[in-house]
């Protein structure tokens, strides 16, 4: 009876002595002056490499330009995710972003139940009613959304043009429609370019799972690599850096996606299609800042610079002079609105 | 040539699996439940990583990985026997504590949340045939595990212990076998086992990823009630769950079977399996019993 009521003292304890624990750099309670911006990343958190680096980048951004006092929050599986963002709403934040589709519900509840923060959601899931049409979310609510299928649709003209095959491949993460969209443009940038051309697309699983399964990722880029493709493009998270192994091992090439993954198998990512998650957090802050902040669907695409090709030193050798030009006209028409790049399959 | 491709794939997918589930028969045998072998492959992935970045040399990860599979086997096996702690809540809370576990040390050792730096495999033929199969020494060690296995269980006094000691226990006892002993032998051996299918997958990628087994302990698990506890079913079970997913990774985008028919096949077996469909399925009788002696 003495052991448990000693290791019960001591647990209670160590609980108290961490209760005082303040961490050096701990943000302070906002004030009424200033601007006060609340993060909440999506699964994976800070130091992805690709969407919470990204949303970091635009926060660190808005500290040094605006002086906005940022705070970010790593939530932990399942329920913390509403935990992270209703806390910081409660502590009447200025502007609260949760980052990744992931955050919808919980943003549009707690948009309404807080009406005075403004908050942001990158990826935000726009609903539509049963009749199809578009439910806008609430007015203090802006959704960040990016045109991903423009991107894609370059990258696919790309693949089709370096990959000197009939065969195009592509992998998804979970099967949902914010991968659909991926999968829509890049289709329709091969066709753009190889009107013949036939593009595997397949999906590594249909749960969230599938974004973090590199083996089943490997599986299914070897099997495409082996049916004749020579490009695939990935839109699946940490399934992804399967494909680029398979690559790797297959001495083929694959796209990267969100941010520029090259560093993960130099030699054999021909380019990533990226998203400029910094730029639109960074936008979003602005605008609290300058008072411009209106709830809405906010687009990002080729126009507005949220998507784009990666084009440097590194894979420059991979791409020749004519087909870059011929990336750059497609991008002008598409600016332009003379192609219209389909976002369903 | 497509047949070839196809049983190569198969192989590749149904190593991870022989290799968990030969853990799982190890343990369930024994009487605890194998519910963590989710847990075990992560723990020897992230174990792989870290001792093939620190060391270069992929032998040394998969030993770091074999360690890291048996003490959390040991752990679960202290919970579920020293202190009577209810197995399936035990095995779900070290499944999440691995999760925890490797994502805290990603970070503190990589400074990455997602995934570790490229780490050396081992050197084998490159492509994706046959060649390639047959150089990685852990598909042998996969294709044996289940021989050892069954093996040890069926031909030695070891074995044969820890088949009485998964049916009865008290009857174990009563002629002189040291039950506890015997069981912490044996789920440390199901850690070791499983784990190793954890390194596979980390060494065959050259990289740990944050919770990259993705459910596969759960398929083993599957496969190793789907086949009744017997090495020989389960080892064919793991063939038919890896088939089952070949199937699919080459029919989807070119036919139109949905995927979540294929993705269920496993689990909808297991059911299948446990409402008695096809011949009786009888657990050992004292699996997840926590009054044990």
């Amino acid at each position: 009876m003495r052991k448990p009521l000693i290791l019960a003292a001591i647990l209670l304890l160590a609980h108290l002595a961490l209760l005082v624990v303040h961490p050096s750099g701990a943000a302070q309670p906002p004030t009424s002056e200033g601007l006060d911006v609340g993060i909440v990343f999506d699964v994976g958190g800070r130091g992805d490499k690709s969407f919470n680096d990204g949303a970091y980048l635009g926060g660190e951004r808005a500290e040094k330009e605006l002086g906005a006092r940022v705070r970010f929050i790593e939530p932990g599986e399942g329920s913390d995710r509403e935990a992270g963002l209703r806390l910081l709403a409660a502590e009447h934040m200025d502007l609260v972003i949760g980052v990744g589709f992931i955050f919808t519900d919980d943003l549009t509840a707690l948009a309404k139940e807080y009406p005075n923060v403004h908050f942001a959601g990158v990826d935000y899931a726009v609903a539509t009613d049963p009749a199809g049409n578009v439910i806008a979310p609430p007015p203090n609510l802006a959704a960040l959304k990016f045109r991903e299928e423009e991107g894609s649709f370059l990258v696919g003209a790309l693949a089709a043009l370096v990959g000197h095959s009939k065969k195009v491949g592509f992998v998804g993460g979970m099967d949902i429609p914010l991968i659909h969209k991926f999968e829509a443009g890049y289709k329709a940038g091969v066709k753009q370019v190889c009107p013949d051309c036939t593009v595997i697309a397949q999906y590594a699983g249909v749960t969230p799972e599938a974004f973090r399964n590199p083996g089943r990722g490997k599986e299914l880029a070897l099997a495409q690599y082996q049916s004749g493709v020579n490009v695939i493009f990935h839109a699946s998270g940490s399934t992804g850096l399967g494909v680029f192994e398979a690559a790797r091992q297959t001495g083929k090439l694959a796209i990267g996606v969100d941010a520029d993954q090259y560093q993960e198998a130099p030699g054999f990512i021909l380019t990533s299609m990226v998203k400029g998650v910094d730029a639109a957090v960074f936008d979003a802050i602005e605008r609290v800042k300058n008072g411009t902040f209106k709830g809405g669907i906010y687009q990002f695409g080729l126009k507005e610079q949220g998507v784009g090709y990666v084009y440097d030193a590194n894979n420059r050798k991979l791409i020749p002079d004519s087909v870059r030009t011929r990336l750059e006209q497609l991008r002008e028409q598409i600016v332009a609105g003379k192609i219209e790049v389909p976002s369903t399959r | 040539m497509i047949a070839l491709a196809f049983i190569v794939q198969t192989l590749r997918i149904a190593i991870p699996y022989l290799l968990a589930a030969a853990g799982g028969v190890m343990s369930e045998r024994a009487g605890l439940i194998a519910l963590t072998l989710e847990g075990y492959m992560l723990g020897g992935a992230f174990g792989a990583a870290v001792g093939a970045l620190t060391t270069g040399s992929p032998t040394v990860g998969a030993i770091c990985g074999m360690v890291a599979g048996a003490l959390l086997a040991l752990l679960y096996a202290a919970a579920s026997m020293k202190f009577r702690a209810n197995q399936v809540v035990t095995g779900v809370a070290i499944n999440l504590l691995v999760i925890g576990l490797t994502r805290f040390f990603l970070r503190l050792l990589y400074d990455s949340s997602s995934n570790s730096p490229r780490l050396p495999g081992f050197r084998g033929a490159t492509g994706s045939g046959f060649g390639a199969l047959v150089t990685n020494p852990l598909v042998w060690v996969g294709v044996v595990a289940f021989a050892f296995v069954g093996w040890l269980l069926a031909r030695t006094a070891f074995g044969l212990r820890v088949r009485a000691i998964g049916e009865h226990p008290e009857a174990a006892a009563s002629v002189g076998v040291n039950v506890e002993r015997t069981r912490y032998i044996a789920v440390a051996l199901s850690g070791v086992l499983a784990a190793l299918g954890g390194v596979y997958l980390a060494l065959d990628q050259h990289q740990f990823t944050d919770q990259m087994t993705a459910g596969r302990g759960f398929i083993a698990l599957a496969a190793t009630i789907f086949g009744r506890w017997e090495p020989k079913r389960v080892a064919v079970a793991c063939l038919l769950f890896a088939a089952a997913e070949t199937l699919q990774i080459q029919l989807q985008g070119t036919q139109h079977i949905p995927s979540q028919f294929v993705e269920m096949i496993p689990y909808v077996l297991t059911i299948v399996a446990l409402a008695g469909v096809v011949g009786r399925a009888v657990p050992p009788a004292a699996l997840g019993r926590e009054e044990q002696v």
